[in-house]
């Protein structure tokens, strides 16, 4: 047959000719052409996207400060010359910033006007000035320059975030404000510095005083809780799955539950909390406890799915050679198999706990929304995490609060590429060393 | 045509028809009768007897698909975890049943080594290759100990030399041949009484070929053999014994010279004589 075929048919030969070939080679190109399209349309959006949050949100990492000639006065701190920290603490510091200020504007007399005068400087002063004579009782009676926060409408119209231009009806800082914050500014008495409130503080309902530390606490506190009940659950299954359980009915359906698991809606596993561990159980509302917990079942899946990878792509041959030389089958896998499947295993425990680490709506099933002032100090105190954080931060009206809402993604952003990268790193140094 | 010549013969008397002529066996080390394994439903194996002579090098030879690694892998119940793979008839070695519920398969493996077609040597040390079996059975409980088997299996498989000034460098970073080498410097190791090689020289060049090939031989001294092989010319050089297969059954086997020069079945002549596989 091919002898005819050989006889009868016309030479067949590759057609090599200029033509065909620069018309392959056109095709390459373009396919490259839209390939580097795409990247870039990608690209082009997150540097967008980027871009805008940060320039939201980098003022938010300064903080405007006024300087202040207060008067420790020991009539209104300490009139009976006690020393006593208890009446140290709950002297009325208020007053003096209030002084401070009406002696740099002695010409305001209107009570109306003064109030306002007061407050352009933070409510949270007064705790700066306590907290100076808690430290040093001997500052009483003396004098002092003390550089206090302003309140969150200067620090904004410091910023240029309010504008000069606008209406003074439609403007919160009011022309008059305007003119006494120009005077000091004349005077070097306005300066802006980084703003270390905002990596130490907790919530607030001032912006200036409001901080992410505390949000950064519940957040390493939750996903310490989900690490801990979903990595050794997580990994065990799936060497147990994937090394030593029976292929039959019923680990079949496990398998097919468990990858539907990984599609469930996030906010499912919040409300499964909240009916199981906060009702049924009676676990603490806004605990990272629960949040954790919560979260772990989230996060269970994924780190399965990841490890029985991990444990397929591990090549026969390294079983095989165990089991040849008399390894028992779990020698094999605890010798051999497993260690080449940990970093593939750890490489899924990192992207499921990002996903955590972003995760807001199941936590707000189990109150982790709530407005908390103080830095949690263990498991069970209520916590808010850091995407929930946000989403708290975006809600609020005043104005400072969007710089501090983008402030807060790029922080929560940093941390998932920190993470990100630390699984990029582990997969690069074990990579396929068989 | 010369029929065979029936001095040394050691057929199981009034076993199936006597389908297979035993030729040539020098005391048995392992037996295999009657046996059969099926994958899922399909047979991959039909009633193969055969005796795996001491001390003796054993060839397998056969087409593709026949199944010689099919039955090299029941000698020490590789096919054990294979899913849905299942053995039936009678494999002795020394008499005892190796599929006997109540022998330990981790033991049996210790005395039966393997070396497989593609080299496997573990992504460790080359160190930690050969102490590995030591280590897990027990073998050795000093470090010098150790150091001791390490040598002597890295000698006896003509690895030493070559090796011995890194012996903390990974083995999956020696040449193909010495890969090899190593995986059956490792099996010795656990001081085995067989060794099974299923092609183990498929994937090397000529010269790591014989060199393999040579170890075989001085192997023989102390071990048996079985070894897959493809190449005809191999099965003739290195073995004493030959099987084989076709289709899954055992066509024909007894001493190697015999089998190349005066093949009893057209099946094997055929095969021989290249004129399929
Ligand atoms: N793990 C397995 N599952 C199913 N069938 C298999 C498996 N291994 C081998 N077989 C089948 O068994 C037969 C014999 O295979 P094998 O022993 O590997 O042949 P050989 O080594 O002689 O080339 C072949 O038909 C092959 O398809
Ligand atoms: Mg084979």
């Amino acid at each position: 047959m091919t002898d005819a075929s050989n006889v009868i048919g016309p030479e067949r030969r590759p057609d090599l000719s200029g033509a065909r070939l620069s018309r392959r080679y056109a095709a390459e190109r373009r396919f490259r052409l839209y390939g580097l399209a795409a990247v870039m349309t990608g690209a082009a959006i997150l540097l967008v996207l980027i871009g805008t949050i940060v320039a939201n949100g980098y003022t938010a990492f300064f903080q405007t400060e006024i300087a202040l000639e207060i008067d420790f006065d020991p009539e209104t701190i300490d009139p009976d010359a006690t020393r006593d920290p208890e009446v140290l603490r709950a002297a009325n510091y208020q007053v003096l910033i209030r002084r401070a200020m009406q002696a740099r504007f002695p010409q305001v007399t209107d009570r109306r006007e003064k109030r306002t005068l007061s407050r352009m400087v933070s409510s949270g002063a007064s705790l700066k000035l306590q907290d100076m004579i808690m430290v040093d009782p001997d500052l009483i009676g003396t004098s002092r320059r003390v550089w206090v926060k302003s309140s969150d409408d200067i620090d904004s119209f410091a910023k240029g975030k309010i504008r000069r231009d606008v209406p003074d009806a439609d403007r919160r800082v009011k022309d008059r404000e305007i003119a006494w914050f120009d005077t000091l500014d004349s005077q070097d008495a306005i300066r802006s510095k980084f703003n270390t409130t905002f990596f130490t503080a907790g919530d607030s309902r001032e912006p200036e005083q409001a901080g992410i530390w505390g949000a950064v606490i519940g957040s390493f506190l939750t996903l310490l809780v989900t690490l801990m009940l979903s990595f050794p659950t997580g990994v065990l299954a799936a060497v147990y799955l994937e090394e030593f359980a029976p292929k039959n009915r019923w680990t079949d359906l496990i398998e097919v539950n468990i990858n539907n698991l990984a599609a469930v809606p996030s906010i499912v596993f919040g409300l499964l909390g909240l009916a199981v561990f906060l009702n049924f159980f009676g676990l603490p509302r806004s605990a990272p406890l629960v949040g954790g917990m919560v979260l772990a079942l989230m996060t269970l899946p994924t780190i399965i799915i990841a490890g029985r990878a991990a444990l397929k792509a591990v090549p026969p041959s390294v079983r095989e050679a165990a089991l040849g030389i008399g390894a028992s089958h779990l020698q094999a896998v605890m010798h051999h198999v497993f260690p080449l499947a940990m970093p593939g295993m750890l490489t899924g425990t990192i992207i499921g706990m990002a996903q955590a680490l972003g995760e807001s709506a199941p936590l707000l099933m189990i109150g982790m929304v709530a407005f908390i002032v103080d830095v949690p100090g263990g498991f069970t105190d209520p916590a808010t995490v850091l995407p929930v954080q946000i989403y708290l931060w975006a809600d609020s009206p005043e104005r400072a609060f969007v710089a501090k809402t983008s402030a807060a993604i790029m922080v929560l952003l940093a941390f998932l590429i920190v993470m990100n990268a630390m699984a990029v790193v582990l997969r690069k140094r074990f990579e396929r060393r068989w | 045509m010369q029929t065979a010549t029936l001095t040394d013969v050691t057929v199981n008397a009034g076993h199936l028809g006597g389908v297979v002529k035993l030729r040539g066996a020098s005391a048995a080390k392992m037996t295999a009768r009657d046996v059969n394994v099926y994958y899922g439903e399909a047979q991959a194996l039909r009633q193969v007897d055969l005796d795996i002579g001491e001390k003796r090098i054993t060839a397998l030879i056969g087409p593709s698909g026949c199944g010689k690694s099919t039955f090299l892998r029941c000698l020490n119940r590789m096919n054990d975890v294979i899913e849905g793979c299942r053995v039936t008839g009678r494999i002795e070695m020394d008499g005892e049943d190796i599929y006997d519920t109540a022998l330990d398969v981790v033991r049996l493996r210790a005395r039966v080594g393997m070396v497989f077609q593609k080299p496997n040597p573990f992504p460790k040390s080359i160190f930690d290759n050969i102490a590995y079996g030591p280590r897990i059975h027990g073998f050795a409980n000093h470090k010098n100990d150790l150091d001791e088997i390490v040598q002597t299996s890295l000698e006896r498989a003509g690895l030493w030399l070559e090796v011995k000034d890194r012996l903390a460098a990974p083995g999956t970073g020696l040449s193909g041949g010495q890969q090899q080498r190593l995986c059956i410097a490792r099996a010795i190791a656990v001081d085995p009484d067989v060794i099974l090689m299923d092609e183990p020289c498929s994937a090397l060049d000529p010269i790591a070929t014989a060199k393999i090939e040579e170890l075989m031989d001085e192997l023989r001294t102390s071990l048996t053999i079985v070894i897959v092989t493809h190449s005809m010319q191999q099965a003739a050089r290195v073995s004493q014994h030959t099987a084989f297969f076709h289709l899954g059954s055992l066509i024909e086997c007894g001493d190697t010279d015999e089998i190349f020069t005066n093949p009893q079945d057209e099946r094997t002549q055929g095969y021989i004589t290249g004129r399929f596989g």
